[in-house]
């Protein structure tokens, strides 16, 4: 039993959020690591930062905030899985 | 790198992505880029090259008197989507212009006016697929891979807005 209570404890649910450019300055943070729920599409998770840290982080949700979920863009309604590495960036402008 | 090496399997082209902050010299990078022709044994009858740098006069000349002089520009970029998003704009443009050999550089960091801040550089058979390639893949990273140019003015600093002119200029490979 007791074995069977550290291997929970060993593989907690996450995903790492990653903030760039301007998102990043605004949040006054890179990234973060939050609990993983399931069924929860990105907007749903966005909406619960949005929440927890105050109106800040409204950013996030701006019509131009860029998704990506493990460094491929992707819709909001994307639903995140356990280990997903999500990022917010404004739009690019690179070259 | 694992992502290049998979992508070779895909294709006999051969795909080199950098980003770094050093400088570069496009002479050596010429040649780095021939060397990886000659170990294909590849024919090539033409490279074309593009270099983009740091622009001393911004557009906005309202801007400029509000804010100062520019003094350079600060670009970060998201380490490992970067290397891919590159990786695939190259691929898109083999597909379409089938090249022997392409080197893509981006830098990264604090970059003064008039210092180099990407290369392009393509080799192939015929000067067609050498030029359209390079110029699809330099149209495409502008609003495909993340990267995020700050101008540092001498009165302040802001970050740079993306250009219509970068979205109509990758609209017209669609057609």
């Amino acid at each position: 039993m007791v074995k069977a209570a550290i291997g929970a404890a060993v593989s907690i649910k996450m995903i790492k959020l990653l903030f760039f450019a301007r998102i990043k300055e605004r949040l006054g943070k890179s990234e973060m690591t939050i609990d993983f729920v399931a069924n929860q599409s990105l907007q749903t998770l966005t909406q619960g930062l949005i929440e927890k840290h105050g109106d800040e982080w409204q950013i996030l949700l701006e019509p131009d905030t860029v998704f990506s979920c493990n460094q491929r863009v992707v819709d909001r309604d994307l639903i995140v899985a356990d280990g997903d590495e999500v990022a917010y960036f404004p739009p690019v402008t690179g070259g | 790198m694992s992502d290049h090496n998979s992508a070779l399997q895909h294709t006999t082209a051969d795909i080199h992505i950098l980003v770094q902050s050093e400088p570069f010299d496009l002479s050596d990078e010429m040649l780095q880029l021939q060397n990886s022709v000659d170990q294909q044994d590849q024919e090539v009858g033409a490279i074309s090259s593009f270099t983009g740098q740091v622009r001393s006069a911004e557009e906005d000349q309202s801007a400029m008197d509000k804010s100062g002089q520019l003094l350079a520009l600060s670009i970060e970029h998201y380490p490992g989507m970067t290397e891919k998003s590159l990786l695939e704009t190259c691929q898109l443009a083999n597909k379409r212009w089938p090249f022997k050999a392409c080197r893509v550089l981006h830098r990264v960091g604090y970059l003064t006016v008039g210092q180099p801040i990407v290369l392009v550089l393509v080799a192939a058979s015929h000067r067609e697929q050498a030029m359209k390639a390079c110029e699809f893949i330099i149209d495409h990273l502008k609003t495909a891979a993340p990267f995020w140019k700050k101008a540092i003015f001498e009165n302040t600093a802001e970050w740079v807005e993306t250009k219509s002119s970068d979205q109509l200029a990758i609209k017209r490979w669609q057609e």
